[in-house]
Formats: structure tokens, C-alpha cells, sequence
């Protein structure tokens, strides 16, 4: 008898998402809008001034949307767990009112994509610090390139430079923000033990860099 | 934000129709809009849509509560556009890197209405959808994997909670001597906290209500539907809906000379 | 499937099973024996690690899918490779099959409310299970309306929201989303240890009749023997996993394995009917009987109104002016007193817990006024609620419902230093909280990694190092096995008889007949509710 559920579970194979990976993938992509939404009522005071005045740095805060594509993947370490949570966070956005409206949803996707790419091209076996801060950096130049060069773009009327600017803005705060944050976040929630149902329970003493 | 994700009480028309048939409706609208940042496009499709609200069951002070925020933000993006995009005719100020012309201002209007008729259409469709029809239509018809929409679906029930537990852990914290005054990088590092916080509480309830929907029989191959999406004549009429405002926005602008095709540069 | 299926009772049979979970050292049940007849009522008692949870989830199917086979090249070489996966001997069989061949054949209830329910609406949430098993869609509705009629639900329309539904109304819609998967087996994990005593007994009537209906197998896990001793035929006792011993350690009818094991299930925490843990009395000359002379005030309440919301901004039309939330409760007046016990009672949505969080300054009043007297404030103000949080913790310590929600450092040691390091002072008192809250052993553990009363004995140490003269808990005793349950109520009475103010919110009568003192009662939730002290 432990032969069979034992087989079933190795035919699944470790790339298949289970349940419980749906369901926290999803609330971590939710709960993740719901903290970024807190965060933006407080910054709009702070950077309101700023970026009215040089609109390209709202490239700076930009990572916190894409907190839930790598913090998905680095809990969850399931292929396609950045699209997932990315979409879903996007989803959950326009549910709330989005002012990007139905074109949300083609964000998230592409930033979904700038991240997933990455942790696909470490062929979803390496977690550590490098990696997420470069699928940070990889899902800003996607929000980056979507918001200046594709049709519903914020910035697509902006001169060339001031493009540029806004893209490299976006990676820098993709990779601090969205890849750091989320680096940190994962090993000190290995560290309270409710990531014993993943694979990634044992973050919290993975080495930093290899 | 529970409300968001609720309809109680609303039985409008639209509430009816089915869920991808609304979305259709809405992304042939967006499309339209996305290929030319022009004022008489973006009015046009803009003047219909606001025709429509009543049909989706918001009333003109629902509509204000959850539109407001879409206008400041499409009112930033227009100034935004305007202050730098590519100056074309008649400077109007110059100021470091702040330049507004003639030009760039019609751009910046055109923005700020096309930012708000691409935004109001995803509001409507949102008050008039619920969310588990949603799901029912994504999973039946548009065949995607139940597993995970449903998975999604469960999650989203307990965005409200997490909202509330927010507050609660803000407070415990207080408690606890954590301010949340000071310098920004005290508020900060009180606010990474309380994120942290939110984190565990929102990983701990997602893995039982996973353990709740296995228990359940959840995860096999095979289920049935106890709600089945289909589609009425109800749902052409929105759909063609959706292509005549988007037909008519085309039309106007390309009479009245404004359309601008956002690949080709500004006339 | 034909459509009026009657419900198989299932049977259970276990031959030296065990289990370890992935990624821990040791086995959570090991050699379990134990057989179970279609129909039977089984009660299963322990101390907690003796792997009831394990036992209940392993029936229902829910566990083994832990490998972590993904990250093997990740993990850390300390670890072997094989203790990376869960680990499972013997065998363990429901009619015949592993659990996980007879997915659907057993239903699970678990104890917290908001997470057994899965969709928002009534009726989809019921129809969930059914729908999972690929029920045809008319027998679904069919059986959805019976299984809500089976747990007294029947009269809500099937589009009530479920996040509207109370405690106990929540567990009986997770039992009728169970009712409708026709179970033979039920399996039920502490299913009334976060309700209140209406919800309780809600509940356990909803499961007796529907097993009298259905005759289906059913085993419970609850640390409340006298909830169920009528209700079960049979009480089986595990002892935690210890690799050569049987983990059952006494099997029988009721009565008989209550009198057998009483000493060892007294022991062990368990609620046995008749035998109230003993708990350290109050002081008789220190004000224990709501005696106003011997405790100066130190807070008090008038005509208070209280919320949870903040007040909204009304719109351009109304000229943008704030609209106060409508209060849950209103009109309340109280006094809190040193050395003196205050017990905040009422039915719930009665704005307990608000006005506690109010009275504590962390909400602000929708009306009325709550005050500090001097010999609270010590100069910080009359008004708690415009208190820095440093100054707060100095003068009133609160304890939250969810310990969890207080944790604010990654070690136990530092969270009890916490409060001290923000004073400046009293860092010689967290050694006493310590030993007195027996939380010496575990002064590098993580403490969200603790066990529930382990959590609930740090968050108070850690509400008390900063020394506060009044201490507010919210339902501190919710949940709690005996052991604790005493250990706390004892504490209490000794800080009462210390000089601090203790006020609680609490469902538990006998609690607050061991700290004594004066009970507010709140009144059914109504736009004017009127308090009686």
C-alpha cells in the first residue's frame, strides 16, 4: 500500500504544482497587492512632489508590483510560479479598480515573464541571491519596456532619453526591490516554519551566493 | 475591498451577461483606444461609456467613489506626456527639463482621456461581474485549467481578511511599542514589519484552506459543474456593443482629422 | 451514480502505521494498531505530538505530497537526502483501500472557521465537494439543499455571503459541504476550539444528527471530552511516536477510559468532565471581590461609542467633512482598577474586542471619551489613543486574541527584550518572566515555530516586560488545553494581587470567577446598545 501512494507521488513529479502551491501562490500574488496598495498610500505623499517633477522616477517604486513574481517563485520553486503569481496579482488589481484598466493584465504577464525567464534560464534549480535580484532586474525591464514602447504605455510619448531613463529605473528598483525584498522575505518566513509544506522550507540556511 | 469583490445586491442587466463576453466587449474597446492617443477617440468611446453605468448597476455616486482615483491618475499621465514628450508647435513654457508646447499639450489631453476610457470600462466590468462567474466561464469555456482558477479563486475570497488583518497587526504592533512615527525609514522598516507580519498569517491560512479544498476531493482530473457558463443572446448584444463604440471612437477620430497612430509619431 | 445515494459507513483499519513528516527528525505517529467498524464513534485523546492531527489528515487523504525531491540539488548537505521526503510505514486502510484510493469517502473538518470555507457564496460552497467528486449537476442542488437543511442552515438563501456567517455557522457550512460528498467517514480535527459556547454546542448537535441520519464512521479529535463523551461510543488515547512502544495507550468505552486514565489525561491537558484544573485562588483581603476601596483608577470610560472603522471622508458633493462610522456598541461605561479584575462579556458582533482595543488607545472612540488618570499617565496625556507606542507598553499592556500577531523579532529571547530595549529599562525583569513562564528552554527558538501555548504564555511575558499597570487580554483562554489554561489563570491572579489592572474579554465564565473582580456585559449588537456593569 505505501508502494502506491509512494509511486504516485514520484510520477507527479517535482515540477507539477500540488494544491497547496495554487492556493499560497495565489494569496501571496493577493496579499502581496494588498501590501503594495497600504505602501502607495504612504509614498504618494513622499514621491508625489518627486515624480511630478521628474515623472521617469516613478520608475523607483515600480519593484513593489513585482514583489509577488519572485516571492511566489522563491517560496513555491514551481515552473511558471512568477507568470502565475504575477497575473494573478494583476488580476486582483483590476478587480480593485485599476487606473491601467483591462491592459493590467498584459503588464503583469510580461513582468510575470521578465522573472520567470531568469529562474527558467538557471533551469529552476538555483534560488539564491543573484538569481532573484536578477529576475527582479529582468521583470522591471520588462514593466519598463511595457510602459514606454507598447501601445497602452504611460510613458510612450516621452522623448527617447527620458525613456531610457524610466526603463533603467525600473530594473534598479525591480532587483532591489521586487528581487531583494523578496530574497529576505523568503528565508526569514523558512526561518517561522510555515514554508514546511514547500520546497523551499530549508531557505533560510541555503548559502547567499551559489 | 471586500465589497470589490462581491455583488451583493446589485441585478442590473449586465450582471447577466456572461463573463467573457463582457471582457471581449472590453478588450475590443481597449484595443481601438490603444492604437492612437488622440482626444476624439477617447471622448467619443468615453461619452458611451458613461452611457453604460447604469446598466452595470453603479449609480452616479458609486461611479465617483471608485472613478476618482482613476482620473487623478490619468490626469498625472497627462501631465506627464505633456511636460515631455517631443515639443511640436508653439512653445508654451520652457522651464530645465520641463517643456510644454502646443504639441505636447493636445498629447497630454488626449492622454488623460484615453488613460480614463481604457480605465472606466474594467470598473464597469467589474461591478458587474462576479467573481466566481468569472471563474466558472474562464474554467468551462475558456477551458483553462480548473486547478488553478479555482485555486485562485479560493485565494481571492480571503483578500478581504487580509485587508483586516493588516489593521490588526498594525495595532498589535503598536502594542508591542512598534511606532509608526518618525523619519521615513522608521515608518519603513515598522511597514516591512507589519508586511512581514501579513506574509506568515496569509502563507499559514492559504496552505489550510489548500489542505480544506484537497479535503474536499480537489486537485483530480475530472469534476463537474454545478453552475454552467453558457452563452445568450444577451451576451451578442454586448459583444457587438463593444464593436460599435469602438467602431464609432475609430470613425470620429479619422473625421475629424485627430487620429494618431501611436507607432507613426505625432502628425 | 444513482441519485439517492445513502451513505456507506466506512472502516478503518491501521497496522503498525507511522508517519514522518518531510524535514523533521522524528516520526509524528509510529506503530499505530487500531481498527474502527462501520458506524462506530470514536473520540481520540493525547497529549499534543501524539500525531492525532497526522492520524485525521492521513484518513482524509491530505497528506504525502511533501517531497521535495525539487529541490535536492538546494538543500543544505546536513540533512540526508531521505529525510527530505515524508516517510510512511505500515499500513493504514479505509475500507480496504490507502486513503488516498478513497478520496471523497471521508470528510474533514479543521478548527478555524475562515479557512473551511472555500467560495463565496452559500451554496457554491456547499456544492464544492459534491462537484469535486463529479456529482451530475442536478443531484448536486438536490443534495445541497438537504445537507443545509441536515446542519439548520436550510433557511438562508443559497447566495448569502459566507463571509457573513458566524463562527459556529461557518463550521456547521463546512460540515454540510462535507454532508453533501455523502462521507462514510468523518473526521472532525478540534472542530469547536475557536468558538464560543453557543457555537460550540451549534456544532456538536449539527454533527450528532447528521450521524444519526447517516450512520456514518466518526472520529474526532478535541481536547473538550465533555462536549462529546455522549456522543461517542469509544475513546482511544495515543501517546506521541517513540519508534518500539504501540502508540495507542488505552482503548474503551467512555467511562471506563476516563476513570482509567484520569490522572494521565488530567496530566495531559485534557478537559475531563467533572474536574476543573486548580488554579492559585486571589488573595481574600486584596480587593478580589470587586472591592472599590483597595484600587485606585486608572482608566475609565464615559458614554463611550466604539468602531473598528475609521471615519470616511464624504465625497466633493458634501464638502469632503469626515463621517463618523456607525459604532458597534455605544454608551459604554467602565472603570479599571488596580488589583482589580474586569471581565468584558457579551454575545458575539457585540463589540467586545473593540471596545477592549479601544480602552487599550489603540482604536479611537466614535463618541465619548476613554481617560487616564495621572497615576496611569504619568504625564503623557489624559487621552491613551495620542500615546507614542513607547509610552503605551509602559502603561497599558494588551494581549491580542492571536499571539502571532505581536511576534516583531525572529527569536524568543528578543522578543521578551524588546519592550525593555524600547523603554531604556527593565531588562532585569525578563529573567523572571522567563522562569516564571517556563519559556527558559526555548530562548533561541523562532517563535512563530512554538507550540499554541507556548505562543500564548511569550505574547504575555512579552506584554509584561515593559510593566505595565493595566494588562488587557482578548480572549486568552480561547483554544486552550487545561494545563495552560490553569497556568494563566493562576498568573493572572497573582499580577492582580501584585497591584495590576487586568481586564479581559472572555467567553469562559470559570475563568473569570478565578480572577474575580466586576463583569461588563454588552448588549446584542443595536445601534444604541446599552452596557450594564
Amino acid at each position: 500500500m505505501t508502494d502506491i501512494s509512494a509511486k504516485q507521488t514520484l510520477t507527479a513529479g517535482k515540477y507539477s504544482w500540488r494544491v497547496v502551491d495554487i492556493v499560497v501562490a495565489a494569496l501571496i500574488a493577493v496579499a502581496g497587492g494588498v501590501i503594495f496598495w497600504a505602501w502607495d498610500q504612504g509614498a504618494n505623499l513622499v514621491t508625489g512632489p518627486l515624480t511630478a517633477a521628474y515623472p521617469p522616477l516613478t520608475g523607483l517604486y515600480a519593484g513593489g508590483w513585482m514583489i509577488p513574481a519572485v516571492l511566489g517563485m522563491l517560496v513555491v520553486r514551481k515552473p511558471g510560479a512568477a507568470l502565475f503569481c504575477e497575473a494573478v496579482a494583476a488580476t486582483s488589481e483590476l478587480i480593485m479598480g485599476s487606473q491601467y484598466g483591462t491592459t493590467v493584465l498584459i503588464s503583469g504577464i510580461l513582468q510575470g515573464l521578465g522573472a520567470e525567464l531568469i529562474f527558467a534560464a538557471f533551469l529552476y534549480k538555483k534560488f539564491n541571491l543573484p538569481v532573484s535580484l536578477l529576475a527582479g532586474a529582468g521583470a522591471g525591464l520588462f514593466c519598463g519596456l511595457n510602459d514606454s514602447f507598447l501601445p497602452w504605455g504611460w510613458n510612450i510619448a516621452y522623448e527617447a532619453g527620458d525613456k531610457l531613463a524610466y526603463i533603467i529605473f525600473c530594473a534598479i528598483s525591480g532587483a532591489v526591490i521586487a528581487g531583494g525584498l523578496s530574497w529576505l522575505a523568503t528565508r526569514g518566513l523558512a526561518k517561522t516554519g510555515v514554508l514546511a509544506s514547500f520546497a523551499s522550507r530549508k531557505a533560510a540556511s541555503e548559502p547567499v551566493f551559489s | 475591498m471586500r465589497d470589490a469583490l462581491t455583488l451583493r445586491g446589485n441585478h442590473a442587466l449586465l450582471t447577466r451577461a456572461n463573463p467573457l463576453a463582457k471582457f471581449s466587449g472590453v478588450v475590443l474597446i481597449t484595443i481601438a483606444l490603444a492604437l492612437s492617443i488622440d482626444w476624439v477617440s477617447a471622448s467619443v468611446a468615453l461619452a458611451f461609456e458613461l452611457l453604460l453605468f447604469p446598466l452595470a448597476g453603479l449609480t452616479l455616486a458609486l461611479l465617483w467613489q471608485r472613478g476618482w482615483p482613476l482620473i487623478l491618475a490619468a490626469a498625472v499621465g497627462g501631465w506627464s506626456t505633456a511636460i515631455l514628450a517631443p515639443d511640436h508647435g508653439r512653445i508654451l513654457l520652457d522651464v530645465g527639463i520641463w517643456s510644454i508646447s502646443d504639441g505636447s499639450l493636445q498629447l497630454g489631453l488626449g492622454f488623460l482621456l484615453r488613460g480614463l476610457a481604457i480605465a472606466l470600462p474594467a470598473v464597469l466590468l467589474m461591478s458587474c461581474t462576479d467573481p466566481t462567474d468569472l471563474a466558472d466561464a474562464l474554467a468551462q469555456q475558456a477551458k483553462l485549467p480548473h486547478r488553478f482558477v479555482l485555486g485562485t479563486l479560493a485565494a481571492m475570497r480571503l483578500v478581504g481578511l487580509m485587508a483586516e488583518e493588516w489593521q490588526t497587526i498594525g495595532m498589535a504592533r503598536r502594542a508591542r511599542g512598534v511606532g509608526s512615527h518618525g523619519n521615513p525609514w522608521q515608518r519603513m522598516k515598522a511597514t516591512l514589519g507589519q508586511s512581514f507580519g501579513l506574509m506568515v498569517q496569509a502563507v499559514r491560512r492559504a496552505s489550510r484552506l489548500a489542505v480544506t479544498m484537497e479535503a474536499r476531493g480537489f486537485g483530480g482530473a475530472q469534476r463537474t459543474w454545478a453552475r454552467a457558463a453558457s452563452f445568450s443572446r444577451l451576451d451578442a448584444w454586448v459583444v457587438l456593443g463593444g464593436l460599435l463604440i469602438s467602431g464609432a471612437a475609430v470613425v470620429a477620430a479619422l473625421a475629424a482629422g485627430t487620429w494618431n497612430m501611436v507607432f507613426l509619431g505625432q502628425q | 451514480m444513482t441519485s439517492i445515494d445513502s451513505v456507506r459507513p466506512a472502516a478503518v483499519s491501521a497496522r503498525g502505521w507511522g508517519w514522518r513528516h518531510a524535514g523533521r527528525p522524528r516520526p509524528a505517529v509510529s506503530g499505530l494498531d487500531l481498527d474502527i467498524s462501520p458506524g462506530e464513534r470514536v473520540l481520540l485523546l493525547g497529549p499534543s505530538g501524539a500525531g492525532k492531527s497526522t492520524l485525521l489528515h492521513a484518513l482524509a487523504g491530505v497528506l504525502g505530497d511533501n517531497s521535495a525531491a525539487g529541490t535536492a540539488a538546494a538543500t543544505s548537505a546536513a540533512v540526508p537526502a531521505e529525510a527530505e521526503d515524508d516517510d510512511e510505514s505500515g499500513t493504514l486502510l479505509i475500507d480496504g483501500a490507502p486513503p488516498r484510493a478513497r478520496r471523497g469517502r471521508a470528510g474533514l473538518m479543521q478548527q478555524d472557521p475562515e479557512t473551511q470555507v472555500v467560495l463565496s457564496r452559500l451554496g457554491d460552497d456547499v456544492a464544492f465537494g459534491a462537484e469535486n467528486l463529479s456529482v451530475p449537476p442536478a443531484d448536486i442542488w438536490r443534495r445541497v439543499a438537504e445537507a443545509l437543511d441536515d446542519v439548520g442552515l436550510g433557511g438562508l438563501p443559497l447566495q448569502h455571503p459566507t463571509s457573513a456567517l458566524s463562527g459556529g455557522q461557518k463550521q456547521r457550512l463546512a460540515l454540510a459541504g462535507i454532508l453533501a460528498m455523502r462521507p462514510g467517514l468523518l473526521l472532525l480535527d478540534e472542530p469547536t476550539a475557536n468558538l464560543d459556547p453557543a457555537g460550540v454546542l451549534e456544532v456538536r448537535d449539527a454533527v450528532g444528527r447528521s450521524l444519526d441520519k447517516t450512520g456514518a464512521t466518526l472520529v474526532v479529535v478535541e481536547h473538550r471530552v465533555a462536549v462529546w463523551k455522549d456522543l461517542v461510543d469509544r475513546i482511544v488515547v495515543l501517546q506521541p511516536g517513540s519508534g518500539t512502544d504501540s502508540a495507542v495507550l488505552l482503548d474503551g468505552p467512555p467511562d471506563q477510559v476516563l476513570e482509567q486514565a484520569r490522572d494521565m489525561l488530567i496530566a495531559a491537558g485534557v478537559w475531563v468532565p467533572g474536574h476543573v484544573p486548580a488554579t492559585r485562588p486571589r488573595n481574600a483581603g486584596a480587593g478580589a471581590e470587586g472591592d472599590d476601596a483597595a484600587g485606585e483608577l486608572l482608566l475609565a470610560a464615559e458614554g463611550l461609542a466604539v468602531s473598528r472603522e475609521r471615519p470616511r471622508r464624504a465625497g466633493l458633493l458634501r464638502g469632503f467633512h469626515k463621517v463618523p462610522p456607525a459604532p458597534v456598541q455605544s454608551g459604554i461605561a467602565a472603570q479599571v482598577r488596580a488589583g482589580q479584575a474586569l471581565t468584558i462579556t457579551g454575545p458575539n458582533g457585540s463589540g467586545k474586542s473593540t471596545f477592549a482595543l479601544t480602552l487599550a488607545g489603540l482604536l479611537a472612540p466614535v463618541a465619548g471619551a476613554v481617560s487616564a488618570t495621572t497615576g496611569l499617565s504619568e504625564g503623557a496625556g489624559i487621552d491613551p489613543y495620542k500615546w507614542k507606542a513607547q509610552q503605551l507598553i509602559a502603561r497599558i499592556g494588551t494581549v491580542f486574541q492571536e499571539p502571532e500577531h505581536q511576534f516583531v523579532t525572529g527569536r524568543v529571547l528578543d522578543e521578551l527584550m524588546f519592550g525593555p530595549r524600547q523603554l531604556g529599562r527593565g531588562e532585569e525583569r525578563v529573567d523572571e518572566l522567563l522562569e516564571r513562564l517556563r519559556l527558559r528552554d526555548l530562548v533561541d527558538a523562532n517563535p512563530y515555530t512554538l507550540s499554541g501555548g507556548e505562543k500564548r504564555r511569550l505574547s504575555v511575558a512579552t506584554v509584561l516586560a515593559a510593566h505595565p499597570r493595566v494588562l488587557i487580554l482578548d480572549e486568552p483562554t480561547f483554544g486552550q488545553d487545561a494545563n495552560t489554561w490553569a497556568e494563566l489563570a493562576s498568573f493572572l491572579s497573582e499580577l492582580l494581587d501584585a497591584g495590576t489592572a487586568v481586564v479581559s474579554v472572555t467567553h469562559d465564565a470559570e475563568f473569570s470567577q478565578v480572577l474575580g473582580g466586576a463583569e461588563l456585559k454588552l448588549g446584542a449588537p443595536q445601534p444604541d446598545g446599552v452596557a450594564a456593569t
